[in-house]
């Protein structure tokens, strides 16, 4: 099947009055305003602050905890430690699973004996004020004796290593055995292997964890939080042990998540202090807690052995990864999954042969990052196509494109791919927006870079994944969308009612979008994995159509017309081919009112579900569908100081359908500028366990100075899942672009730093190296 | 110990406004939680990233780097006196034009921090902008729809 042959999803359409228009979102005005309250603005009365105190080792057994000078500080109302929750574990698996009984890697909530990280939790605090609380933290005594700690992969795999996790510190593995690698190396007239590293990176939203939690008369713990999902209430009510209807988590827009506010984070201690005060209690985490209180990205390290043909066809591809999952496992088996079904790329790999593995060490857990392990492995692939490029004397986007996956054919794990695969066209037409080469000036060196990828959108099939959404129209004819999707600060909400608006023929401000509630809006599953859109734009089509199909009925009995001559647009519904026979939709909405005809309707949307995948094999379906695109830099490097700038940067994806323009370029611009400082400046630097970049004067985010232009292709395949064909941009954008700024940098100096982040040391050892010092 | 808390008689958005406060509390604090003024963040509390961004008569500064104490007799101006009402600050305007905000925790302090810089250089380059707003950081957006907010913002503010 070529990719011109691909018949649009039902509900696609070029006619859109709405969807496809870069129309300002809804969450804009408060936002430009200062009005906007995120879960740190809201305060109550009689409220306590609490803090957290952690550990200063990384690896360590705690002897003894005296939380008795603390309690007696005048303004302190509650210590809790391991003392006080001897039965209480904390779930940390991947939540709103119904395909599946969760992992058993429940942990402590607070150090009971055993400290794994550094900054792991030892007591909890809440005062009168931050101050006190503060205060109450250095009178804790405790004492913590050193253990012996693995603190890199190697020394976590190394015989009679100290275990962290499970038995000998592997927490997950996954494997591909697909054709017959054997043969496809035999049959390979080129051979190439490398080793590629990535680091561990924090995702440094700007809004630090917070949450404000309450207990109020029917005993129901609320939560008002910064979250990428508050269906961890389920999580919550079992840590603290209520029933699941005990425990409500209100969002609020979210200052900023990209995975980060994807596991639990302050909740439980919140839900327990305010248990144990019977008082409203606020956690805000310090920039210095939150580099402290969530997981980062696993830091990678991948082989790839290649094998190819003279002319540049891959025959047969083994790929190693091993990921270094921290202290706990928490979302680790996914991100494995994730890397080893990205691992070969966007690419036919007929004979292919996976092994990955995640290994506990003492360093700091990881979980959840934008990219999700796919991103890693693009780093590996990417480099990998210009090293072999370079090897056959073959043009980088040439070898690309004689191997790119065409639709219908299979993955890494078999299953072939349904929707659009415009990988050739993304990378050409980003290659191509480049433009003229910069010019070379005294030690300064231009390169060029490209990267393409497959990203998956929506979450793993056999996790049985659903959205709810509840669509109605109001008697004056406003709209009203309830969900409980989170909007993290991509647009989430708006592009909801952008949907809604579109089926329903009003205009975007007549539609208010209720989300993020877990007690009064339906739940809608997590803002995670390129989902949101995805998974409850689809539950929000659904339900509007659902609604417009009723109204346009009863407006085509009036107007003695079939249902399908009936359009609504700017709130007056009239017959398509004879405008001048109309009604508002406010006297439209009168008349089902007075007979009863139902204006609203609640949607259950279920991704395809699935059992799992071949343990042996790795083949199967793993996800509902991919995104492909590229990105295609150009740097400049000083070769006297090492330092790197990025001069053009392009990103082009394929988004299927753009429900907002103006948003998707904002993830493109957003996601390049992650990937730029993912590829230049951002590390976490862990010695011995302990975390010695904790600020952002440590740990260095790009700037407006450090970023170039961001130039956005947009292509729509009509071709994905989501609603109106969409697939998603989230992750996407983010994916492509670290690699592609390796390949420039490595393009500029002739030699490959195959270690992120690409810092100016390391160019300059790498000039000197390979003898091409200034 | 004893412990007394200092009068602070001050100008904030232009008006008169007395506060108690203690001697370690940041402007940021007694803007936030004694003046409930909350469109100024606390993202870092060290002046890295630029979410406080406040003037102090007439200067940007980081409002977790400034003393509560500080303020005394002096004027203040937040994000919250950047519009009168429903009328929007030009730049306010031109941000949601090109769509230059995402999550926008940072967006307060860009906002402020870009009024300082036209107010002193009314027809700055692409690369004062950049440079000026380096003390900024925002994780969403990649900075350049608000540079591009910010340039068209000063086309405007300079032809009236």
């Amino acid at each position: 099947m070529s990719d011109s042959a691909i018949t649009p999803r039902a509900g696609a359409n070029v006619d859109f009055r709405q969807v496809g228009k870069p129309l300002p979102r809804i969450d804009a005005p408060g936002k430009a305003h200062g009005k906007t309250r995120y879960a740190g603005d809201y305060v109550m009365p009689n409220m306590l602050h609490a803090k957290v105190l952690r550990s200063p080792e990384a690896s360590a057994r705690l002897t003894r905890i005296d939380a008795s000078k603390a309690r007696a500080l005048p303004g302190v109302a509650c210590v809790l430690t391991h003392v006080e929750l001897p039965d209480r574990m904390a779930p940390t698996d991947i939540p709103g699973q119904t395909g599946r009984k969760r992992l058993d890697t429940d942990q402590q909530i607070l150090v009971r004996e055993r400290v794994r990280y550094h900054g792991e939790p030892l007591a909890l605090v809440a005062a009168e004020s931050a101050a006190i609380a503060e205060k109450a933290m250095d009178l804790i005594a405790f004492d913590l004796e050193p253990l012996p700690g693995v603190y890199s992969v190697e020394d976590a795999l190394a015989p009679g290593a100290p275990v962290v996790q499970g038995a000998d510190n592997i927490v997950s593995t996954y494997k591909v055995r697909k054709g017959d690698v054997q043969a496809g190396f035999a049959a390979a007239d080129t051979i190439i292997e490398n080793t590629y590293h990535t680091q561990f990176i924090e995702h440094a939203f700007l809004e630090p964890e917070v949450g404000l939690a309450w207990v109020d008369e029917n005993e129901v713990i609320n939560i008002r939080m910064s979250t990428q999902v508050i269906e961890h209430f389920r999580f919550i009510a079992e840590a603290v042990g209520v029933p699941h209807n005990k425990v409500r988590i209100l969002g609020s827009l979210v200052g900023g998540g990209f995975g980060g506010k994807e596991d639990i984070t302050v909740e439980i201690y919140l839900a327990l202090l305010a248990r144990a005060t019977g008082r409203p209690v606020r956690l805000c985490y310090t920039r210095e807690d939150s580099f402290f209180g969530h997981g980062k990205r696993h830091p990678f390290s991948i082989t790839h052995r290649t094998g190819f043909t003279r002319d540049g066809k891959i025959t047969a591809l083994q790929v190693d990864m091993t990921a270094d999952a921290g202290a706990y496992v928490f979302l680790s088996p996914y991100v494995l999954l994730y890397a080893t079904v990205a691992s070969p790329g966007p690419y036919r790999v007929d004979n292919l042969h996976v092994d990955a593995r995640a290994v506990a060490t003492n360093n700091m857990y990881t979980s959840a990052f934008r990219g999700f392990g796919a991103a890693q492995a693009c780093v590996a692939h990417e480099q990998q196509m210009d090293e072999a490029a370079k090897a056959l004397g073959i043009d980088p986007l040439e070898l690309r494109r004689r191997n790119f996956l065409r639709t219908g054919d299979p993955i890494a794990t078999g299953v072939p791919i349904e929707s659009a695969v415009w990988s050739d066209e993304c990378m050409t037409r980003a290659w191509d927006a480049l433009g003229e080469r910069s010019e070379e000036r005294g030690p300064i060196r231009i390169g060029r870079g490209v990267a393409a990828y497959q990203q998956s959108y929506g979450r793993i099939t056999w996790l049985h994944d659903t959205s709810e959404a509840w669509v109605g129209v109001e008697m004056d004819g406003t709209v009203v969308v309830r969900s409980g999707v989170t909007d993290i600060g991509a647009g989430q909400v708006s592009a909801l009612a952008q949907i809604a608006a579109e089926l329903l023929g009003v205009g975007l401000t007549d539609v208010t979008v209720y989300n993020s509630d877990s007690a009064t809006t339906p739940l809608a599953g997590t803002t995670t994995a390129t989902r949101a859109l995805y998974m409850t734009g689809n539950a929000v089509r659904l339900a509007a159509e659902a609604v417009r199909g009723r109204l346009l009925d009863r407006a085509a009995r009036a107007f003695g017309v079939e249902t399908n001559a009936v359009d609504m647009a700017d709130s007056v519904v009239f017959v398509r081919d004879r405008p001048q026979t109309c009604m508002s939709l406010t006297d439209l909405v009168a008349t089902c009112a007075s007979e009863g005809i139902h204006r609203s309707e609640l949607v259950m949307f279920r991704a395809p579900f699935t059992d799992g995948i071949d343990a042996e094999t790795g083949q199967g379906r793993v996800h509902p569908d991919y995104a492909y695109g590229a990105q295609a830099v150009e740097v400049a490097v000083d070769t006297e100081t090492g330092e790197v700038s990025v001069l053009k940067c392009i990103g082009a994806h394929d988004v299927g359908q753009a429900i907002n323009p103006d948003a998707v370029e904002g993830q493109i611009e957003g996601g390049t500028s992650q990937g730029l400082g993912y590829a230049l400046s951002e590390e976490l630097i862990y010695e011995n366990g302990k975390l010695v970049t904790p600020s952002f004067s440590e740990y260095l985010i790009p700037t407006a100075m450090d970023m170039p232009r961001v130039q956005s292709i947009i292509l729509e395949s009509r071709s994905g899942v989501g609603p109106f064909g969409a697939k998603g941009i989230g992750e996407p954008s983010l994916t492509p672009v670290a690699p592609a700024i390796a390949n420039a940098v490595a393009d500029a100096i002739g030699v490959r730093i195959a270690d992120l982040p690409i810092t100016p040391e390391k160019v300059v050892k790498a000039l000197a190296s390979a003898g091409r010092g200034p | 110990m004893p412990k007394s808390k200092f009068h602070v008689v001050t100008t904030v958005n232009g008006d008169s406004v007395e506060f108690l406060c203690e001697p370690q509390q940041t402007l940021l604090d007694v803007l936030r939680d004694e003046l409930h003024l909350t469109g100024s963040k606390e993202g870092c509390g060290s002046g890295d990233c630029g979410a406080c961004s406040v003037m102090l008569d007439g200067r940007l500064v980081c409002a977790c780097l400034v003393l509560a104490v500080e303020a005394n007799g002096h004027s203040v101006e937040t994000i919250e006196g950047m519009a009168h009402g429903d009328d929007l600050h030009p730049l306010q305007r031109k941000f949601l034009e090109h769509s230059a905000l995402q999550c926008g925790v940072c967006i307060p302090g860009f906002l402020v921090a870009a009024k300082a810089l036209l107010e002193k250089h009314p027809d700055p380059t692409e690369t004062e902008v950049r440079y000026w707003l380096a003390g900024n950081l925002c994780r969403c957006t990649g900075y350049d729809k608000i540079v591009r907010a910010v340039l068209d913002a000063a086309v405007e503010m300079r032809t009236g």
